[in-house]
């Protein structure tokens, strides 16, 4: 018996729960060599600005153990260049784009989601408050649960799409944050984006990013994000996106049952181009070996 | 492409320097000097990244024995510098490796017949032994090999044997010229009046000079660089450089993995770099 694997996050139907990350997957294209783009339950763009942007200096990225620090600093082609060279091949995949974006104020968020709004070939929208890399940028908005509902507030009224907020684990109290967002009317939440970290070159004395500090990533940080996910779906009542570390579909099974609907695949994306789909078929085998007729079964089933 | 390969020798060449070969598809065979493979080291999570390597050779072995098929082959020029290099090295005949590539963009191997000046310091040497072997096919090739010592001067002997004509530089002196490569590579262009191109790969410092004396004298000149990379396809944008225009108000970073990592001299920024 084939498991029911498709998952609703907001309006948005996903024929499963394993998206790519933002920031991991270009804007498509770049993997589809590697990965049937119709074998995972949608995408996520690199993050979009109004104004394209350049990015800070390298050195950018560093592994560290089990992960990986990055200090990209948003570099993307802007909104205007996303719509006339990106926009064609999300048109061409069956599964659902989700355009991630920022601003730099309210306003400009709202502008965005507007846009974004206009655009058939973005099935919905995920709203970027948490980015650390980049000053005013992002982070503002994501530690602040005042700061960002306002935010959340303002691309809510520009669209009528799907809007999923992703939140950072930088701040004090996941649950305050993810609860602003709620109440200002996010679809969904994304949880977590990348932890502030640092690496130091001994011998020179010096950080090994140009940016001093960079968002950590990768398997190192999944009890934190897990926490986290659990934490949060606890305590909303929209669905929630698990995202941080995961490398295997059984990682990702785990997010599910601490109450995550969906997850994203980010950093394993990097280690292995296959990454996504091959996590949403180990997903639907261990259900099938297991007689479980739904992943939604799961979701948030945690015991004890 | 992405592809299991199975080491069929991993020796050291020089102290600290390493040559693996490996199994490959035969779409290997087509990888365009310059570009390069990206190899996951184990299937752990630490190391996670995988690490680029240019490609330094492919070939086909011929069958062992009657019935046999004839197989492809990569080779990889590493240099042990951290963990992932290290573990690398402690690999065997018949250990499987996970493969990415070929990936990049090559050398423009330039007019045939044209002299061709390839420039390599230490493990730079590792895109342009498959360089040489194609532009031997109808251009005078000579190489200019540098390193600090002659420990960190590699594979001489496979470019000679291919009809290359070798320089070497030394900055200790224990092998050829003593002092810069770049000494020697502009020796040969006072002789000949500036004739040919430059094709080179090797440690940033090195690759400044030889665009600086590209441009000084209207070299057509062409660097291999190198970047820290987490995927290889132009998504993680970790390995950009900065293009000649480049400046904070009007920045102009390129892709390392897809837009090079062959770039002209020329299309770079090299001041302040």
């Amino acid at each position: 018996m084939k498991p029911v694997m498709s998952v609703e996050i907001g309006s948005l139907k996903l024929r499963n729960p394993v998206m790519t990350a933002s920031g991991t997957f270009g804007y498509g294209k770049e993997f589809s060599q590697y990965v049937d783009l119709e074998k995972i339950g949608a995408f996520v763009t690199k993050g979009l600005s109004l104004k394209p942007r350049a990015g800070n200096p390298t050195p950018r990225i560093v592994e560290t153990p089990g992960g990986m620090l990055n200090a990209i600093g948003l570099q993307n082609v802007g909104i205007d260049a996303f719509v006339q060279k990106k926009v064609p091949f999300l048109r061409s995949v069956n599964t659902p784009a989700i355009a991630n974006f920022f601003g730099y104020t309210p306003d400009e968020y709202a502008e965005l989601a507007s846009r974004l709004d206009a655009i058939p070939e973005v099935a919905a929208l995920e709203v970027n408050i948490s980015c650390p890399n980049v000053k005013q940028g992002g982070i503002v908005f994501g530690t602040d649960p005042n700061c960002a509902a306002s935010v959340v507030a303002a691309c809510r009224a520009a669209t009528k799409k799907t809007l999923i907020v992703k939140l950072s684990p930088n701040v004090t109290d996941i649950v305050e944050m993810a609860q602003a967002c709620e109440g200002a009317g996010a679809d969904a939440l994304s949880v977590i984006n990348t932890l502030t970290g640092m690496a130091i070159d001994l011998e020179r004395r010096r950080p090994v990013l140009a940016n001093v500090t960079g968002g950590l990533s990768g398997p190192a940080i999944k009890p934190v994000a897990l926490r986290m996910v659990w934490q949060v779906a606890k305590a909303v009542k929209v669905p929630v996106i698990g995202i941080g570390g995961i490398m295997s579909a059984t990682d990702a099974l785990e997010f599910i049952l601490a109450g995550a609907t969906a997850v994203q695949v980010g950093t394993a994306s990097f280690v292995n181009p296959g990454a996504a789909q091959e996590i949403a078929e180990g997903m639907e085998q261990w259900l099938a070996e297991r007689g479980i007729a739904d992943i939604k079964s799961l979701i948030g089933a945690l015991e004890g | 492409m992405q592809f299991k390969a199975m080491i069929l020798d991993n020796a050291e060449v020089s102290p600290g320097y390493w040559r693996m070969r490996m199994t490959a598809p035969a779409e290997m065979l087509e990888a365009k000097p310059g570009q390069f493979v990206m190899v996951r080291v184990n299937p752990s999570i630490d190391p996670l990244i995988r690490r680029p390597f240019g490609v330094f050779d492919v070939g086909t072995l011929q069958p062992a024995y009657t019935g046999a098929v004839p197989q492809p082959y990569l080779e990889i020029l590493y240099r042990v510098v951290g963990k992932g290099t290290g573990m690398l090295s402690t690999l065997h005949e018949n250990d499987i490796l996970d493969i990415l590539g070929p990936l990049g963009t090559g050398f423009d191997n330039g007019p045939s017949g044209e002299e061709k000046l390839i420039v390599g310091g230490g493990v730079g040497l590792a895109p342009l032994y498959l360089l040489a072997k194609e532009l031997v096919k109808d251009s005078p090739v000579r190489l200019f090999a540098g390193g600090r010592t002659k420990d960190d001067v590699l594979c001489i002997t496979e470019f000679e044997r291919l009809g290359v004509e070798c320089y070497t530089a030394t900055e200790d002196g224990s092998l050829g010229e003593c002092g810069l490569v770049t000494k020697v590579l502009e020796q040969r262009l006072d002789a000949t009046a500036n004739k040919g191109q430059i094709f080179a790969c090797g440690p940033h410092g090195m690759l400044k000079a030889v665009a600086g004396i590209g441009a000084k004298r209207s070299v057509k000149t062409q660097v291999s660089l190198e970047g820290y990379m987490a995927c290889g396809m132009g998504a993680c944008l970790g390995c950009v450089c900065q293009g000649a225009e480049h400046s904070a108000d009007n920045p102009d970073y390129r892709c390392v993995c897809t837009e090079g990592p062959v770039f002209e001299a020329a299309e770079l920024k090299w001041e302040g770099n």
